[in-house]
């Protein structure tokens, strides 16, 4: 046994022989690939997303209580640090808006093969720039 | 049956099982996965998913529409119907599928037993609680401004 964890590798098949598993390498080993990045960074905007919310819950509550509340929410988001999680947060909604459609078109059963999956990668982080660079622009004309 | 006529039933068989068996045999065996369940919340995940495509299209048209307005302009705004409902099922399809796809990370990245479910009631908590607060707030502003 050269690896500790070679001890895990030990396992039995439905006929009770004893086999030599192989183990999956660590995440480590792998090359970064344009499939497993855009994957994590699925993830990654999903849950970034999620505590996002807490700002779009700020805003509605601020615009129930009153005129005070809504000045303060209102002066956070053009902050500075209000602006930088304002344009991280619109970025990973498109990032995960058009992912997502890239998803859903795989649940449906398209898109599967490899090239194509490469294409659709390269054109969802394409869309998901170009379209939070196209929000920032309007965003800045009409503030 | 002769050898022939019992490697093409076996052909047959292999084939019909890669068509209608998408999961390992363990698998089935089981019917589990990391989570313990599946098709509901695979199902939720996707419809939650599928409404938020307009939804946030919409919302996003919003928020550039009310950036840099008063507060009595976006009172004025979520008192049209159309807006507060809007806003109201923005606000549901969004924290159900937050809850959802969390979830499915905890369940992926946390192995042990009792933190997982602590984890779990905690994330659920907090995206009703907001989902709540959200949600009367959308309210007010439809009825009382």
């Amino acid at each position: 046994m050269k690896d500790i964890r070679d001890a895990l590798m030990v396992g039995r098949t439905s006929d009770g022989r004893l086999v030599h598993r192989p183990l999956s390498p660590h995440l480590q080993v792998y090359r970064p690939q344009i499939t497993s990045v855009l994957s994590i960074l699925h993830r990654a905007t999903g849950i970034a997303l999620s505590v996002g919310t807490l700002l779009l819950v700020w805003w509605l509550a601020a615009a129930a209580t009153g005129d005070a509340a809504y000045a303060g929410v209102s002066a956070f988001m053009r902050s500075p640090i209000g602006v930088l999680l304002l344009l991280g947060w619109t970025a990973s909604l498109w990032y995960h808006f058009c992912a997502g459609l890239r998803h859903l078109g795989w649940d449906a059963g398209f898109g599967l093969d490899l090239p194509q999956v490469h294409r659709s990668g390269r054109a969802v982080v394409i869309a998901a720039a170009v379209l939070t660079l196209l929000t920032w622009i309007v965003g800045l004309a009409v503030m | 049956m002769s050898e022939t006529a019992k490697s093409s039933a076996l052909r047959g068989a292999a084939k019909s099982a890669r068509v209608h068996v998408m999961r390992s045999q363990l698998g089935r065996v089981r019917g589990l996965g990391a989570a313990h369940g599946g098709t509901h919340h695979w199902w939720a995940e996707r419809l939650t998913g599928i409404a938020l495509v307009p939804l946030s299209l919409w919302f996003i048209y919003a928020a550039l529409h009310l950036s840099g307005e008063p507060r009595s302009y976006v009172v004025r705004w979520a008192g049209n119907p159309i807006n507060a409902a809007l806003l109201a099922a923005l606000v549901l399809a969004t924290f159900h599928h937050a809850q959802l796809g969390l979830q499915a990370v905890v369940d992926d990245y946390i192995h042990h037993k009792r933190t997982r479910l602590v984890v779990l009631l905690l994330i659920r908590g907090a995206a009703a609680l907001l989902a709540l607060i959200a949600l009367f707030a959308v309210l007010k502003l439809a009825i009382s401004g």
